[in-house]
């Protein structure tokens, strides 16, 4: 009855995981790299969900649980730094941030 | 039993080319907060395929997490930042745009011959509220996995209080 092949969803993981990747690496606007990071992690769960579905089991899921925790903490972190970033350089373009360079 | 076939193909179809756009606007929009509203589509049309793989706990938990609590967090400090010069000359870094787009190019053609050389995949029909339901994961959850949720509880207090710390004005004085 379900006549989805498992390959679908594991071919739209690996595009939204490459997108979260280009993102990374051509933006320098470090909110949008963070957010290309949050596509990145959202794949892996999406990949993590369908293969438990397909192979019914539970433990798939859970772990997306706890990935979705990590994110959590990871996003806190990750915007304090920023925060803690502009507050020093009055700049959140990865480009200008040098500090060990000179 | 056509009908509902067809229905569900054409739901992942529409949500997955969705989510595919909602990416890429996420990632290519001039502004930050046209980014982040994008993000925010992004995760309900993930939540929606969620839905069509009968794991309606994750799809609430992502609308929950993502698309309440995270996307909250972003915006606000796209607010506090204040971000409205010189984003439009200097939109990325110009070197580093054919490197990047080579590399995807590579690395979708390398798991597209890898996904799509073998035979596919089917689910088998059972009772899926029995396995993935919120009782049956809960249970999982508080047995199996105990030690890793407590961990986690732990993890969660010290980025609450490292990103205080963190944020602090003295810190970076």
């Amino acid at each position: 009855m379900n006549l989805i092949p498992l390959e679908l969803y594991l071919a739209l993981s690996a595009i939204l995981f490459a997108i979260g990747v280009l993102g990374v690496i051509i933006r320098r606007n470090a909110i949008i790299i963070f957010m290309s990071i949050e596509i990145m992690l959202n794949s892996v769960n999406l990949s993590f969900v369908a293969f438990s579905r397909y192979m019914s089991d539970q433990t798939g899921q859970i772990f997306v649980f706890f990935v979705m925790a990590v994110a959590a903490a990871e996003s806190a972190i990750g915007l304090a730094i920023i925060l803690a970033l502009f507050r020093k350089k009055q700049t959140i373009y990865v480009d200008e941030v040098n500090l060990l360079k000179d | 039993m056509q009908k509902t076939v067809n229905l569900q193909l054409i739901s992942i179809i529409i949500l997955g080319v969705l989510a595919i756009a909602s990416a890429l606007s996420t990632v290519l929009s001039k502004h930050p907060i046209y980014s982040a509203m994008s993000l925010v589509v992004h995760f309900f049309t993930l939540a929606g395929i969620y839905l069509t793989l009968q794991s309606q706990f994750i799809a609430v938990l992502q609308i929950l997490v993502y698309a309440g609590a995270i996307m909250v967090l972003v915006i606000f400090v796209l607010m506090l930042l204040n971000l409205n010069h010189e984003e439009k000359q200097k939109l990325s870094i110009q070197s580093r745009n054919s490197f990047g787009i080579v590399l995807i190019a590579v690395f979708i053609i390398m798991l597209s011959t890898y996904l799509f050389s073998g035979s596919f995949v089917y689910a088998q029909e059972e009772n899926v509220m029995a396995l993935f339901g919120p009782k049956a994961l809960g249970y999982v959850l508080f047995t199996e996995h105990l030690a890793a949720f407590e961990f986690v509880g732990i993890l969660l207090l010290a980025a609450i209080v490292g990103a205080m710390v963190m944020a602090k004005k003295k810190l970076v004085d």
